[in-house]
């Protein structure tokens, strides 16, 4: 490679509708992490555009998008995430802290989240006297106790063994069915293929950009195109 | 997120690493009790001579011939300073309403023999104001007796020490010492009083002034101590003293009066600025300290990478992160400096119990320059990593384990 510069991400024009199931999939170095960053808000595209809610990320003060991925956007991770010195209910409560929330009420609302998780008997618990699936758990119930719109798996199950890991995938869909958008990135091709929708990456670009049977409402878009449903996270890239 | 949430998170985090956060704090500790130790030891030493002042009399004003402004001068005008005479000394406490007393002084060194044993010691010659003006006291027998200063009896009264020296054993009330051709009777001994700003009050013999001036044939005083009715009226009285005493100069002012304040006020101030000085020093130690607060906190930040981008990552803004931080730097920092003023009041209370003549207490500038300093260190040197941290860009911070 004699160049300079190199780009994770090429010719990439996509549109995710709200409420969308979509698995990333691809090998190693193939732009997924890269595409989880900027669709995070946690990186801006080096040129295109990212379009969410209508507004352009890349155009976003830090502060701004310290703001988007505390309202509108939950992560779970693959190693959790979780601070292990705090309690399950203390991680729970970290983004309604950052959004300053009075402090009976993050109570409230952490334990409600951790309870429909399934985990109502953990609040005090320290995360390494959790399981993997139960500290997954946590972090899922950390990642939506904002409300957010859109929610964010890295390798959800790549540190789970497969019951846990099953589990978690039920909580993540059973969100979704209730509007949440979520966006999977794994390498597992079981997870890959629940998703409603599936997009391969090669060289950071879109290799497949596929609906699983009986989906509707998903397109891939050529450059120049323009998704139609708003408001959706909605990327629109060149390079 | 409000300072209660900052300080908590802040303290779950201090708690995480109990042993490092423990030698962080004594570092502070150590710093700020040195800053109030020291700065007790100084102010002990300046109570205690502002005390040994005080028991000298605070009203005590001193009259000395000759005027040091104007001294090198003095000969090519050709006003040589005259004498205080005891008519000088009598002439105040006759004259000034503001002079309750005035005790001439002479000074004198000479050979004072008992039988055959002889030693030679200082000669002091007063009169009966000299007990109260110098707040002397008696052992045994009285003091010089209140009499015309200018007939002055062959009576005298000794030190401890010379008694101690000539008659050993022996009452010393009563009997008879020489002093050249003369002798004296004594009719007192003086309780200790011991070294009294540079004059060894034990050892020495006090005679009447008069008797004095003829024993080595001299005219003139040494000293006036005037002890002055109030405190209040130190400087006019000062004034009353300087103007009687020109005016039977021939208007010539050819005397110094000292106050004792002004003797007290300079003490005073050396010794504040000996305090301040060991306060600076031992501020030193707080700003290393300071240094390891930022060494731990820059450990704290780099050991915390992937935390800070998971709170990035859950939306933490980058002044919220750089709060987060500083606040566990000063809550370090202030937990170490409330750790050190605890030592240092035990150590200061400690040293006044062992050392009760010494009344050792740190100045409260100092207790509150200590605090402020540890927190505002812990502040100052938790900046760096705590815009460390909040500078760290998420994606990389979340993917380092």
């Amino acid at each position: 490679m004699g160049d300079a510069q190199v780009h994770a991400l090429r010719e990439m024009d996509l549109s995710i509708a709200s409420g969308e199931y979509l698995a990333i999939m691809g090998p190693s170095g193939s732009g997924k992490s890269t595409l989880l960053n900027i669709l995070g808000c946690l990186d801006r595209p080096s040129s295109g555009r990212y379009i969410l809610d209508g507004r352009d990320v890349g155009r976003l003060s830090d502060e701004e998008m310290a703001e988007v991925r505390l309202r509108k956007i939950g992560f779970v991770f693959q190693f959790f995430h979780l601070v292990p010195r705090l309690t399950a209910l203390a991680n729970v409560e970290l983004p309604m802290l950052f959004a300053g929330v009075p402090p009976r009420q993050r109570r409230e609302r952490a334990a409600a989240a951790l309870q429909a998780v399934g985990l109502s008997a953990r609040l005090s618990h320290h995360p390494p006297q959790l399981s993997g699936g139960e500290r997954q758990r946590v972090a899922v119930a950390r990642a939506t106790v904002m409300g957010p719109s859109l929610l964010l798996a890295d390798e959800p199950t790549g540190n789970l063994d497969r019951a846990s890991g099953r589990e978690v995938v039920g909580l993540l869909e059973s969100l979704n069915a209730r509007g949440l958008t979520l966006i999977v990135v794994t390498h597992d091709p079981e997870l890959g293929g629940r998703a409603r929708r599936l997009l391969r990456l090669v060289d950071g670009r879109v290799a497949e950009d596929r609906a699983a049977a009986g989906s509707s409402s998903v397109a891939a878009r050529t450059p120049g195109g323009r998704a139609a449903a708003d408001p959706a996270p909605d990327i629109i890239g060149g390079g | 997120m409000g300072p209660a949430d900052l300080l908590q998170y802040a303290a779950s985090a201090l708690r995480g690493h109990r042993l490092r956060t423990g030698l962080t704090l004594l570092g502070t500790a150590v710093g700020v009790t040195a800053v109030i130790l020291l700065t007790a030891l100084g102010e002990g030493a300046r109570r205690y001579v502002t005390q040994e002042f005080a028991s000298l009399g605070t009203n005590l004003l001193i009259v000395l011939p000759g005027k040091t402004e104007t001294s090198g001068m003095t000969p090519f005008m050709g006003t040589a300073p005259r004498d205080l005479t005891l008519e000088d000394a009598e002439a105040l406490l006759r004259t000034l309403p503001r002079v309750r007393r005035a005790a001439p002084l002479t000074m004198g060194q000479a050979a004072v023999r008992y039988l055959d044993r002889e030693r030679k010691t200082n000669v002091i010659g007063s009169t009966a104001d000299l007990l109260p003006v110098r707040r002397l006291s008696i052992a045994a027998g009285r003091f010089l007796p209140e009499a015309d200063s200018e007939r002055g009896g062959p009576v005298c009264v000794i030190g401890r020490t010379l008694q101690r020296e000539l008659f050993g054993a022996v009452n010393p009330l009563g009997q008879a010492v020489r002093i050249g051709e003369w002798r004296y009777r004594v009719i007192g001994v003086m309780a200790g009083k011991g070294e009294s700003l540079g004059m060894d009050m034990d050892d020495v013999i006090v005679v009447p002034v008069a008797s004095s001036m003829r024993l080595f044939n001299r005219t003139s005083l040494f000293r006036i101590l005037i002890e002055v009715s109030a405190h209040e009226q130190i400087p006019q009285a000062r004034r009353d003293v300087i103007d009687l005493l020109r005016q039977r100069h021939d208007g010539d002012e050819d005397v110094t009066v000292i106050t004792q304040d002004s003797v007290l006020s300079s003490f005073d101030r050396l010794l504040r600025a000996l305090t301040l000085a060991l306060g600076g020093i031992a501020a030193v130690s707080l700003a290393v300290a300071g240094l390891g607060v930022m060494n731990v906190m820059l450990v704290a930040v780099t050991e915390r990478t992937s935390e800070v981008g998971l709170l990035k990552a859950l939306g933490a803004s980058r002044r919220q992160i750089l709060g987060l931080f500083l606040a566990e730097a000063a809550l370090l920092s202030a937990a170490g400096g409330a750790l050190g003023l605890g030592a240092g009041y035990a150590a200061a209370g400690l040293l006044a119990r062992l050392y009760p003549a010494l009344p050792a207490a740190p100045p409260t500038w100092a207790v509150v320059a200590a605090v402020a300093l540890s927190v505002g260190v812990g502040l100052t040197f938790g900046v760096l990593p705590a815009r460390q941290a909040a500078r760290l860009d998420p994606v990389l911070a979340l993917g380092k384990r």
